[in-house]
């Protein structure tokens, strides 16, 4: 986790859909191709809408972790 | 083509945007806004009680006629003037629909709008219901295409991966 360079921090938490989705959206849109953003949400439909994004935008899923309730995406910009 | 560019070509979505009541409203924008999020090539044509939620809201009465301006009196245009189907009660409806989604954090009709229109989707009026309503382009919401008619909907919806009508 230390060694991942993430360029942008979207904290989507306590927000229902689709706005983790659009919050994703308007933060990758701010870095360049190839870098990394993190994205923290707490809506559990997340999980599932997030690894849809990711196949259909091609914005790649890097990692991605669950605890308490709370959701984390590492993503590539395509 | 090969399998490489056909994954890259995007996905195209058609919604027509038939109803102006909140829930069928609310809808569209959430899968407007999404669908524009996923890269998807989406249009929206906007006709009848639709083209309602895409008049400024700050306009009361719209229309030249009278029939046209009791129209929009009866039933106040914009975005953030919209009726639910069932259980309206004077906008008691409503207005719980929005306490309810503030404290959920769910974002409302006019904001997802926007957030649509920020990542591409194409919002084009119809222009009959246009004419209809006496709607001018001027009483409409900035950004929107130019007014079209039922062969373009048509046109666009043959070549969509996915169309919906609400």
């Amino acid at each position: 986790m230390a060694n991942l360079d993430i360029k942008l921090k979207v904290d989507a938490s306590g927000l229902s859909c689709p706005l983790p989705i659009l919050k994703a959206t308007q933060g990758i849109k701010t870095v360049e191709s190839g870098q990394l953003i993190e994205v923290l949400a707490t809506d559990p439909g997340s999980v599932k809408d997030f690894d849809a994004w990711s196949k259909a935008t091609g914005n790649a899923m890097v990692e991605q972790d669950a605890a308490d309730g709370k959701f984390r995406f590492v993503l590539r910009r395509k | 083509m090969t399998a490489a560019a056909a994954a890259d070509k995007p996905k195209k979505l058609v919604i027509i945007c038939y109803s102006g009541e909140l829930e069928k409203t609310w809808a569209t924008m959430i899968l407007a806004s999404t669908a524009g999020a996923m890269d998807m090539e989406t249009t929206v044509f906007v006709t009848f009680w639709g083209l309602q939620t895409f008049v400024k809201d700050k306009k009361r009465i719209t229309g030249e006629n009278w029939m046209q301006k009791m129209m929009s009196f009866m039933q106040r245009p914009g975005a953030s003037h919209r009726k639910l189907s069932k259980m309206n009660f004077m906008g008691m409806g409503p207005w719980m629909m929005f306490q309810l989604a503030k404290k959920y954090n769910v974002a409302k009709p006019k904001d997802l709008l926007e957030m649509a229109q920020a990542v591409g989707v194409t919002f084009l009026p119809c222009q009959m219901t246009m004419d209809m309503f006496g709607l001018k382009r001027e009483d409409l919401i900035d950004g929107m295409g130019e007014p079209v008619g039922a062969a373009t909907a048509l046109q666009l919806m043959t070549e969509a991966d996915s169309t919906l009508f609400i």
